[in-house]
């Protein structure tokens, strides 16, 4: 073992008494084993960076992000993507009216609608966000007030949510499902979208609300208590809606059983917090038609019809609709592609002054007589 | 389990256990009183300060009970905890450490709601993972005492009972304080006892005391005096007397007390009737001894301490950033708190915040402590934990070192310090013994004088030469035992190869002591140097003794009186030491045939003989000269001396073989497995041994075989020295004859030429002590009957004792003339390089005597001021000496001196020589050593006086700025760097005396301007205490790193003062080592052990704490930065067990590997190029400047880190921790990364750990992102890992990322390393090419260097001298260099 002999003064009032009969032996000689191991003679690459060395690393790195750079670059670029802020900050927006009475208190919904028009048309299944700014979802009280294993349908949780969630725990001696302030806060405002033909007609434009959350959300994270129990209502007995909601968490969506309650994908979506204070999250998805060669958004006028129920105003909060097409690398994003061209020709360019110094330097050191 | 147990060690010392054990407390010893004196609490010793010991069995058994029932028993245990109080005391002792509390307070503040950030166990782990394998730790190293212990308690020995009237075997735990105890040969003493009874009839018993200091020399222990039954059997029934004594304390080498006996009549107890616990008894049948001390309070145990503990450079230097961090993390902390302040006031009632939260000033102030433990991860509660085990890696590979391995004497490095191993790459300064560090320490007879006439022994220097080829190679003694000439005796004295068993003993695992029946003998045989000792007598002296005994040629008058002087000289030598005479076939048996018994009345005999013999013409002579203190005037009759000697001859055969057939047997038995390297064929010394029995039968018909078998008996004999000097002398005497045959309290047994043994009554003995520079004995002359003293010691102190004022005109003048020659020869003696001592004696008149007598048996019995009082004593006999002569003992240097010393003065290290020898030895040594080239100056200084003393230091210090001036001046200010003053090549000598003025504090800075200006410093005749004020005011003032190297006691202060002690474990015991840092076993590998060892160790150490720091701030500062985007609330973007584990799991592996195995360039290249250990001494590794930069590049690095995933994601729908997948990932892999760019090679170790610690961390990741379904939360993973690594934007961020955060550390690498390279990264260039290529590099690299030293030093070669008092010019004598080396 290590440091054999260290010790062996140590016990001296052990040593005495350690004497047993018999085995004087051969003295094990204390010569250390001439290993490569032992004497530090392991084969071994030495990287030692110089500029000769490094050169080709620069010279590969530029050649290889910059076309990479490229190719994000214009798979972002062919991303198409449509915003528009519908928070009604400004008296000409329609939505003024909503965003200047709204509170959470109100009863009625307000009805507001956004025209907008789409310059170029949406080629491949779009996906429609709504977005929120200066909405610190990643506030750590925030994040923290939620309870998983009763989202996760646990019958003693659902009655007994965890402390996490105070104060929106219980309201009015009942638990609260789904308790806490992720939940509480719940984005509530409807969007709808129509298409406007020249002729003044318009026909809404279907609006897929499944498959917008993760599928592991959606199937294993999530669960409404009792399992595949068709009768929320009673499932969810004895339990308080979260103060700011409307209806209760069995009523999201009535219409389809295998949405409602806590497998409800847009709760599900929001209750997977995002990490930035400006975030979208994704709404609906609107398909791309299988049969014709129509675009799934044409070029032209639309409407936006927003159910103005969440009331942003009161921290200078925005709100968004996003349209936007998906590429493989995900949403429209610029920045990877030209941080990819930026650094892989800075790396070319450095690569040529690295090549320079070696050229000027570097036949030196091989000769180890550089003046001090 | 070793390493366990040294962990425990380590881990004793960072919990503070060890309080007393600092950093420089050591330096207490150093006074000459004992540690204990100066360290016992004055009210300790005025109280409690002695013990009273009565026999439990004997007619006291009332005292006994109220007395000793007190004292604990014999029972030890070492254990720490019980199966009770491990966990309380195990955490109570972990949580002395402070990290430890820090982290404590870490997970006890989360533990509060309102700024909890984590879940309440995760910020558990850390400190839980830490304590617990600290724990188990502990618990196995305990667990292994508590075997150890109870084997050891379990031990049997035989303990008189007084119900059975007899002695029966009890457990050692049994035994109590007051038991007689009686022990056999071999047996192991289970507590110190005071010897009562021996059945040796000398009343003496031998002990091997290696357990306890690793010298396996015998040591003499007495009966002690006046006990009533000594002689007989010894009846423990009538034991009655009371034993006082001191208190247990840890002095090995102290015990004062006294015994009362019955009658009131009190007689003095020392340590030589002190048997002590753990030691063995030897060459004694049986003793019998009442026990003293028992259990914990034997002097073994006390003495029994762990390593020692020192904090290292780099240590204190990473306290530092350590509170540098904390800063940060402050500050850190503080930017949240005032950030989440000023974010909350400035929002209105959002949905997003939870209402009843406190104000915005309340809420910031908690976030500070909520900040706090999300960002605990700053302060590196791994890097301590990892620090310790890269050293022990670092020593494990110190100590497998093959280089450092000495193959005769079977011993490696022992790395007794275990946490200073990078002080080892940053020495400054090396303050080295000469005997026995850089000489062999083995001593060598070469010349003597006696009575101002010189035998220069051109033969003997001639023969030893020859000789010395293959002594260094080292053979088999067999062929050396078997028959050497008789004349040139073989000296198979012990201290030749004692260092060898000495040191397996030491290293070896315990059981060895116990079996060395078998064991010393085949070390022993192991080595061979046997004719490096012959001393072949010079012919004249051999002549002028012939005479003595020749009748033919009638010597002159003054002849006679040489004669005289010549035959005292050489009793003096052979009678004034303390050499143990054994046998090697015995090992441990001593020689003691010839004393006991028979030989005794023989001897008396003898005496009678020659009394009524010779005795009528000696006493015409002796008296006048003992009176007169001179020489008698008459010569003895030559032809009477023959016929005395003649006679004398043929008495003495019958003492030579043992009478006692016991004996025989016991020897026998002792050797009866004999390994077969002891046991040559032709001739077996056992049998012989086993024949003599025989021969003692029938000796008078055959005279020829018995002259062999004397012969071969003489061989056989061991000379046990305490100092190699001693057994030389003894060496010497015995090749004129003179021949020690045995020693035992009372007398010591001689053979003078042509006689048979001779007893002379041993009076007296004076030890050596370091004060006086003396030894003595008073002895009864053999053949004049007088009391005489006989003194040897150093020349300076002989010289001032020997009489000046002697009645009598002609004979002072005589006196004075032998007194002058005498010096001379010492002088040249010194220029030599030879070790000089002075032989002296002094005839004591009875009444004389008498009176000293009572003087120092009072002194004897004296409990306390014992030491003093003796030395007094000593002081009172020690003077008017008659000066018989000197001798000149050679100690060659050891091999590859030269070479080493060079180096690490190549590696700007400064080499400083202390050394208690004279002026001129020592710069010839210094000389030979090439610490002094032949084109140095040498400045020396001797001065008497304070005033001469700063006059001079002013004097020598304008001179050398003189001679710089003179020589360019273009370096003035080099002169201060160790290049500049080795350009110029100073050496200064200084002696004790000018020392002892200097080092006073109103000079010192004038002597460490001077010394700063030298290329070297030789201090001569210094004391040990000298040595460490030496090494204390370089090491506080200059603020250096020290390294002290020695081997001897002397050298131990200095030792333990110097940042970094080695010891060589050599031939003057252990002492040195014990207190040592390091242990190496010659000087040539202090050259690997610094320049590589110390190089990488230090390399490596700072490396890697660079990087565990870098790795810390950059990992956390993702954390921070998130915070700005989270409304500085403590939101972590991260897992938590991620977050906790990155640094205790997936990142701790790869930076010990690092440290330990980095190797920045080759073993070859540090020792080609000894200026790459520069590096080190500037702490060019780990600067303030370097830790800064890299700190700058964690910042950099987090930010890259950080915001290109931002940036990536900003706007997305991206989640929280979805966010932090990416960060952590590419994290891990620039500080995986990071290590490569940094590591300087790269084995498939590293690949293994790097690749597995990338590997480990994705499959958790995946692992827990598939299992953890409602896990913690609110950090629930569930699907993360999954989701974000089938997309390949992931991929795309983390490699953007990874490059981005890494270029500028590569490029400004590769652009320092081409455009200006440090000498490591030049050398490490170097490593790469193919070995021709490498080696014109080496040589152009070294010629550069060359030219560069010899533009600096365009020289006069002028010596340079400068003396206050005396002027005396010195000079380097290469001749004299040449015959050392």
């Amino acid at each position: 073992m290590m440091a054999s002999s260290y010790n062996a003064k140590e016990e001296d009032g052990h040593h005495s008494g350690a004497v047993g009969p018999g085995g004087a032996g051969v003295i094990k000689s204390k010569k250390p084993d001439n290993t490569a191991f032992k004497q530090q003679r392991l084969p071994a690459w030495q990287p030692i960076l110089t500029a000769g060395t490094v050169l080709p690393a620069f010279f590969v790195i530029g050649l290889i992000f910059i076309p990479i750079g490229i190719g994000l670059f214009v798979t972002s670029n062919n991303i198409k993507e449509f915003e528009i802020d519908y928070t009604g900050v400004e008296e000409s927006s329609p939505c003024y009216v909503c965003s200047f009475n709204y509170t959470w208190n109100n009863t009625t919904p307000c009805q507001c609608s956004i025209p907008f028009s789409l310059d170029q048309p949406f080629e491949s299944n779009v996906f429609m966000y709504y977005g929120l700014s200066n909405f610190y979802q990643n506030h750590r009280r925030y994040v923290k007030s939620r309870d998983d294993s009763q989202l996760n349908g646990d019958k003693s949780s659902l009655l007994n949510p965890s402390k996490e969630c105070e104060p929106y725990r219980s309201s009015q001696g009942s638990p609260i499902a789904p308790c806490g302030a992720i939940a509480n806060s719940l984005f509530n405002d409807t969007l709808e979208l129509f298409y406007n033909f020249p002729n003044g007609t318009s026909i809404p434009i279907p609006l897929v609300k499944k498959g917008i959350a993760w599928w592991t959300d959606k199937h294993v994270k999530f669960r409404n208590p009792g399992g595949n129990n068709n009768n929320l209502t009673a499932t969810f007995a004895g339990t308080a809606k979260p103060v700011n909601w409307r209806k209760p968490v069995f009523e999201l969506d009535p219409s389809d059983p295998d949405n409602n309650g806590f497998v409800n994908e847009d709760f599900i979506v929001w209750m997977r917090t995002a990490a930035l204070p400006t975030f979208r999250k994704l709404y609906r998805i609107i398909q791309k038609k299988k049969d014709n060669m129509m675009p799934t958004l044409p070029r032209g006028n639309y409407t936006l019809n927003v159910t103005y129920n969440y009331p942003v105003r009161s921290f200078e909060g925005r709100k968004r609709m996003i349209l936007s097409t998906i590429s493989w690398m995900g949403g429209k994003n610029p920045f990877l592609g030209i941080a990819y061209i930026t650094v892989g020709s800075v790396c070319f360019f450095l690569g040529v002054v690295l090549l320079f110094i070696h050229h000027k330097y570097g036949s030196r050191n091989n000769n180890a007589d550089i003046p001090n | 389990m070793e390493r366990l147990h040294w962990v425990r060690h380590r881990w004793q010392q960072m919990v503070g256990v060890d309080v007393g054990r600092g950093w420089y407390s050591s330096a207490a010893p150093l006074s000459s009183k004992s540690p204990l004196d100066a360290q016992e609490p004055p009210a300790h010793r005025l109280t409690g300060k002695r013990r009273t010991v009565v026999a439990r069995c004997g007619p006291n058994q009332s005292e006994y009970h109220s007395v000793c029932k007190g004292y604990p028993g014999n029972s030890i245990s070492t254990t720490k905890y019980s199966l009770l109080s491990f966990i309380p005391k195990n955490l109570f002792e972990q949580f002395h450490r402070a990290a430890n509390l820090y982290f404590l307070f870490l997970v006890l503040l989360n533990w509060v709601p309102v700024v909890e950030a984590f879940q309440k166990e995760i910020t558990m782990i850390p400190l839980a993972v830490v304590l617990t394998v600290i724990a188990i730790k502990d618990a196995l190293e305990d667990y292994r005492r508590y075997c150890y212990d109870q084997k050891i308690n379990n031990n049997s020995t035989s303990v008189y009972c007084g119900k059975q009237h007899e002695y029966v075997d009890r457990r050692w735990a049994e035994v109590r304080v007051g038991d007689l105890v009686r022990l056999c040969c071999n047996e192991i003493i289970p507590a110190d006892m005071v010897l009562l009874h021996s059945s040796d009839p000398n009343g003496v018993c031998h002990i091997e005391t290696a357990n306890l200091d690793g010298e396996t020399n015998l040591k003499q222990r007495e009966v002690v005096r006046d006990l009533p039954q000594q002689g007989s059997e010894f009846h423990p029934e009538n034991f009655s007397s009371h034993i006082e004594c001191e208190n247990p304390n840890n002095n090995l080498r102290r015990f004062r007390g006294y015994m009362e006996h019955p009658s009131k009549t009190r007689v003095g107890l020392h340590s030589d009737n002190l048997l002590l616990r753990s030691c063995t008894v030897r060459n004694t049948e049986t003793v019998v001894g009442i026990v003293v001390y028992a259990g914990h309070e034997t002097k073994a145990m006390q003495n029994n301490s762990g390593p020692r503990y020192k904090r290292s450079k780099m240590e204190r230097r990473l306290n530092v950033d350590v509170l540098w961090s904390v800063v940060i993390l402050l500050l850190m902390c503080l930017t949240a708190a005032v950030g989440h302040g000023l974010w909350l006031n400035s929002l209105k009632d959002p949905i997003y915040l939870i209402p009843g939260d406190p104000p915005p000033a309340l809420a910031g102030f908690y976030m500070f402590w909520t900040m706090i433990i999300v960002l605990q991860v700053l302060i590196p509660i791994s890097l301590y934990v990892s620090i310790e085990i890269v050293k022990l890696g670092q020593i494990y590979f110190i100590q497998n070192d093959l280089d450092l391995y000495n193959e005769r004497l079977d011993t490696g490095v022992q790395c007794r310090a275990l946490n200073i191993t990078e002080d080892l790459g940053q020495i400054q300064y090396i303050f080295s013994d000469k005997t026995g560090t850089l000489t062999e320490n083995r001593m060598l007879f070469r010349r003597c004088t006696i009575a101002g006439t010189e035998y220069p022994h051109h033969e003997n220097a001639r023969a030893q030469e020859l000789y010395e080829e293959p002594a260094a190679e080292g053979g088999c003694s067999n062929t050396l035992r078997s028959r050497t000439s008789h004349r040139s005796l073989s000296c198979r004295s012990l201290s030749c190869n004692r260092s060898s068993t000495s040191l397996n003993t030491l290293t070896r695992d315990s059981d060895t002591h116990s079996h060395d029946d078998a064991h010393p003998t085949l070390t022993r045989g192991a080595f061979s140097s046997a004719m490096e000792c012959v001393v072949v007598p010079d012919p004249p002296l051999q002549l002028k003794l012939g005479g003595l005994s020749s009748p033919l040629a009638p010597p002159l008058k003054q002849n006679a009186a040489e004669l005289s002087h010549i035959l005292d000289f050489f009793l003096a030598l052979a009678v004034c030491n303390t050499v143990v005479v054994s046998s090697p076939t015995q090992p441990r048996h001593m020689v003691q045939l010839p004393v006991p018994r028979t030989p005794l009345s023989t001897l008396e005999d003898m005496k009678l003989l020659l009394q009524k013999l010779s005795l009528p013409r000696f006493a015409l002579t002796s008296p006048t000269s003992a009176n007169a203190g001179a020489q008698p005037n008459t010569p003895p009759q030559p032809s009477l001396t023959r016929r005395l000697f003649a006679r004398g001859r043929s008495a003495t055969f019958t003492p030579n073989t043992p009478p006692d057939p016991r004996h025989a047997t016991l020897a026998a038995g002792a050797t009866t497995p004999p390994p077969p390297p002891t046991a040559p064929p032709e001739t077996s010394p056992p049998s012989r041994l086993a024949l003599h029995p025989h021969a003692s039968g029938d000796h008078n018909t055959d005279t020829d075989e018995d002259d062999d078998d004397e012969s071969e008996e003489e061989e056989q004999r061991l000379y046990e020295a305490e100092s190699p000097d001693e057994a030389a002398l003894v060496q010497a005497a015995r090749a004129y004859g003179f021949t020690l045959l045995g020693r035992s309290p009372e007398q010591i047994l001689v053979q003078l030429p042509g006689t048979g043994p001779l007893s002379v009554p041993l009076l007296h003995l004076l030890p050596f002590n370091s004060a006086r520079k003396l030894m003595s004995v008073v002895v009864r002359h053999p053949v004049t009957g007088q009391v005489v003293l006989y003194t040897k010691g150093a020349d300076n102190v002989v010289m001032d004792l020997v009489s000046s004022d002697a009645a009598g005109g002609d004979r002072t003048g005589q006196q004075a003339l032998i007194k002058e020659q005498t010096q001379r020869h010492l002088d040249q003696y010194a220029r030599e390089g030879l070790r000089t001592l002075c032989v002296a004696k002094r005839v004591l008149e009875e009444a004389e005597y008498e009176t000293w007598l009572k003087g120092h048996m009072s002194a004897e019995t004296c409990i306390e001021n014992r030491e003093e009082l003796l030395l007094d004593s000593a002081q009172r006999i020690e003077n008017n000496l008659t000066l018989l002569g000197a001798t000149g003992i050679m100690d060659r240097l050891q091999e590859q001196v030269p070479e080493t010393i060079e180096a690490l003065q190549k590696a700007g290290i400064r080499v400083w020589v202390l050394t208690g020898d004279k002026q001129e030895t020592a710069i010839n040594i210094a000389c030979a050593c090439r610490l002094q080239r032949p084109t140095d100056k040498l400045l020396t200084a001797n001065c008497d006086s304070k005033e001469a003393c700063e006059i001079l230091l002013a004097e020598l210090t304008e001179e050398i700025r003189h001679c710089e001036e003179s020589n360019g001046g273009t370096d003035a200010g080099a002169a201060e760097s160790p290049e500049g003053a080795a350009a110029l090549g100073f050496t200064l000598v200084i002696d004790g005396r000018t020392l002892d003025w200097a080092l006073q504090p109103d000079l010192e800075k004038a002597f460490l301007g001077l010394t700063q200006r030298c290329r070297s410093v030789i201090c001569c005749r210094s004391t040990p205490l000298q040595k460490s004020q030496v090494v204390k005011l370089i090491r506080d003032t200059l603020r250096v790193m020290t390294l002290a190297i020695g081997d001897g006691a002397n050298d131990v202060s200095m030792i333990q003062v110097a940042d970094v002690g080695i010891g060589i474990s050599g031939q003057e015991g252990m002492q040195a080592v014990m207190s040592s840092d390091f242990a190496i076993s010659r000087f040539k590998h202090l050259k690997k052990l610094l320049l590589v060892h110390g190089h990488w160790c230090y390399m490596r150490l700072a490396n890697m704490i660079l990087y565990f720091f870098y790795k810390n701030v950059m990992y956390v500062n993702l954390l921070f930065w998130y915070q700005f985007f989270c409304g500085f609330s403590g939101s972590v973007m991260t897992n938590s067990w991620v977050l906790i584990f990155f640094n205790l799991l997936f990142t701790s592996a790869p930076p010990l590997v690092y440290g330990i195995l980095d190797k920045d360039v080759s073993a070859e290249t540090l020792l080609c190029i000894p200026q790459i250990y520069k590096s080190g001494q500037d702490s060019q590794a780990y600067l303030p400047s370097t830790f800064w930069l890299s700190m700058l590049d964690a910042f950099y690095q987090s930010l890259v880190c950080f915001f290109i995933p931002y940036f990536a994601y900003a706007g997305s729908d991206i989640g929280v921790l979805s966010f932090g997948s990416p960060i952590n990932s590419a994290a891990l892999l620039i500080i995986l990364l990071h290590q490569v760019i940094e590591s300087r090679t790269l084995t498939s170790l590293h690949g293994v750990v790097l690749i597995g610690s990338a590997v480990f961390y994705y499959a958790f990741g995946l692992v827990f992102s598939v299992v953890c379904v409602t896990c913690n939360s609110p950090t629930n993973p569930y699907g993360i890992e999954l989701h974000f690594m089938s997309e390949p934007s992931y991929y795309f961020v983390s490699l953007l990322t990874t490059v981005v955060a890494l270029l500028p550390r590569i490029l400004i690498r590769a652009f320092c390393n081409t455009i200006s390279p440090s000498d490591t990264v030049r050398a490490g260039i170097m490593d790469r090419l193919r070995p021709e290529e490498y080696w014109t590099c080496v040589s152009q690299w070294k010629d550069r260097l060359h030219s560069k030293n010899v533009q600096s030093s365009r020289l006069p070669p002028s010596n340079l001298s400068i003396n206050a008092d005396p002027p005396h010019s010195t000079d380097c004598y290469p001749e004299a260099c040449s015959v050392l080396s």
